[in-house]
């Protein structure tokens, strides 16, 4: 049954629609690419019994005629997201063997609609990272390799288990999150289509926090409609997330297809960075003569304070993560190292909990925000934030939508950046702006490298305006006809 | 840059993170080169700029402040690293 693994989100739906075959029989499928699948290190707790009683269940809703949108489609979890009843790690030491006694509304969402949970996927540590490799669980392996190559190469971060998974087909689609590129950049590095949505979008309810004014959930998809149907499902208004946003949620999946005559595309002319590989430039050309094709009118803008994002980030999420992890003291939950008094159980709880790159991310964030720095860094980077989306608003008043590169380069080696925090930070300088100023962005496969690695561009829209990000999206799907797939390995 | 090995031990004690001796020269080093290279902020004119704390355009919702959950210590206990009775057992604070 290995070819039901082959399927889209959508034409899985409509097999089990027409009784081609059931949710168990695609459930196991999936439960049997998985176990094959051990070296990508993309699951972190596999959930087989959940699986299978969750597929029963909705071939049982199927046949009285009481499917949801989703029913029966077999997902992963990223590791981020609160599972009631099933361990929630972060991927960090110090959540240990956490095990929420509450589901986060996002997949509470999933639930609702039918879906069906395999398990937990990997990532980095607190969603801290571009490669995977700060997770306590080991690294993900892409399940793409180079051309004749065997060097184990990142699948991106921070939701490198989610899309390695989808791209290796272990399941249909997957949540993941984005704080400054967590989704739209490991979607680029495996060939799959990732979309971090308007801020407030997605609830933010039961998912670990990392940078509250940035995190916002996505799903990680095989096609731009999977990703819509996905969306669809997981957005909406939520009263236990103060800043969830009470708005209709459209039926994204209606936008895939639509014309895109007559928009107008910016294309930002920073992003234009230096030392960027010709091969990224030429699929930058490429796509914007796919949507001249289509009908768009292709418009330069600028956005001139695009190369502060990024140290602005570097102050604004540090901060915000310093914050939100105090609460990991050890007392109330995970892991608790006992020192011969209550600050000294604190700070070897702490130490033996977090991994270096969190560990210098809480200290970043508590330098930027103790007393005699706060105005010069934290303040600063604030009112230079204020600036970054004010570029986006003044661009926006002569175009609908966005074109750049998702990321500065194609999958590179585990270990490539370890040692060298800023380099790796490099990998998000065209994602982050968006996170910044709470916009949606997409990641969409284009091409392929020199080597075969797959290429991701990315669209970025106006506040709520996914709708025009998945209509693009689908004219750049279907002009690139991207059909590349890893060439199984493992 | 401004940060010396004491500054780290400084921070990495409001952090609650105790950082080994032989771990405080080389952040000290990692954490100057990032801070270095988020010294150009500097160049943005901010001046008149108030700063950004949400990108959401709507005000903080409003609701009657009543109880909605609660009343389930289990549930709020079932992850503590030590508990008694319906509390959390944490190490002695007061003399």
């Amino acid at each position: 049954m290995s070819d039901l693994t082959k399927l889209t989100l959508k034409s899985a739906l409509e097999g089990l629609d027409s009784k081609a075959f059931s949710a168990v029989e695609l459930t196991r499928a999936h439960l049997g690419a998985i176990e094959a699948a051990k070296p990508l290190n993309a699951f972190v707790l596999e959930t087989p019994e959940k699986a299978l009683e969750m597929a029963q269940a909705s071939d049982a809703r199927r046949a009285k005629g009481q499917a949801g949108a989703l029913d029966g489609a077999p997902l992963g979890i990223k590791d981020l997201f609160c599972t009631e009843g099933v361990r929630s790690t972060a991927c960090s030491k110090i959540l240990g063997n956490f095990t929420p006694t509450y589901e986060s509304s996002v997949t509470a969402n999933l639930w609702r609609d039918g879906a069906v949970m395999l398990g937990k996927l990997n990532m980095d540590e607190f969603a801290m990272g571009s490669s995977n490799e700060t997770s306590a669980f080991g690294p993900v392996i892409n399940p793409w390799r180079g051309a004749g190559e065997t060097t184990a190469l990142t699948p991106g971060g921070s939701s490198g288990g989610s899309a390695a998974a989808v791209a290796a087909e272990l399941c249909l689609g997957a949540t993941a999150t984005d704080t400054g590129g967590s989704i739209r950049q490991p979607a680029a590095l495996t060939g799959t289509v990732g979309i971090k949505p308007t801020y407030g979008r997605c609830s933010r309810w039961g998912v670990v926090a990392f940078a509250s004014s940035l995190d916002q959930a996505g799903p990680i998809a095989r096609t731009v409609e999977d990703a819509a149907l996905l969306l669809t499902s997981m957005a909406g208004h939520d009263p236990r997330d103060s800043t969830s946003l009470d708005v209709a949620v459209p039926d994204f999946a209606s936008f895939v297809g639509k014309s895109v005559k007559g928009m107008r595309v910016g294309i930002p002319k920073e992003y234009r960075a230096d030392g960027m590989p010709a091969e990224i430039e030429t699929l930058w050309e490429q796509g914007i003569a796919w949507l001249k094709e289509a009908g768009c009118e292709i418009v330069e803008v600028s956005l001139p304070h695009t190369k502060y994002a990024l140290p602005a980030y570097y102050i604004v999420a540090p901060a915000e993560a310093s914050s939100n992890l105090a609460r990991y003291d050890g007392m109330r939950f995970g892991l608790r190292v006992d020192g011969a008094n209550l600050t000294e159980t604190y700070e070897k709880t702490r130490a033996a909990g977090f991994g270096e790159e969190v560990k210098r991310r809480i200290l970043i964030g508590t330098y930027v925000l103790s007393a005699g720095y706060y105005d010069a860094y934290y303040l600063k980077a604030q009112k230079v934030r204020q600036r970054i989306a004010d570029d986006f608003d003044q661009a926006f008043e002569r175009v609908d939508a966005l074109l750049t590169p998702t990321a500065p380069s194609a999958a590179f080696p585990l270990g490539e950046n370890a040692d060298d925090p800023v380099a790796m930070y490099l990998n998000d300088i065209f994602t982050v702006t968006v996170n910044l100023a709470g916009l949606p962005g997409m990641s969409v496969p284009a091409g392929v490298d020199a080597k075969g690695l797959p290429l991701g561009l990315q669209l970025i829209g106006r506040a709520l305006d996914e709708g025009s990000l998945f209509s693009l999206g689908g004219v750049i799907e279907k002009a690139a006809g991207f059909s590349a797939k890893p060439q199984r390995w493992w | 840059m401004a940060i010396d090995a004491a500054t780290v031990r400084k921070v990495a004690k409001l952090a609650r993170i105790a950082e080994p001796e032989d771990r405080i020269e080389p952040l000290a080093r990692e954490l100057n080169g990032i801070l270095t290279w988020i010294e150009m902020l500097s160049e943005v004119d901010t001046d008149g700029v108030a700063p950004m704390t949400s990108v959401v355009h709507q005000g903080l919702p409003m609701r009657e402040d009543v109880v909605t959950e609660g009343g389930d210590p289990a549930k709020v206990l079932a992850n503590a690293p030590k508990a008694a009775k319906d509390f959390f057992v944490v190490p002695k604070v007061v003399e």
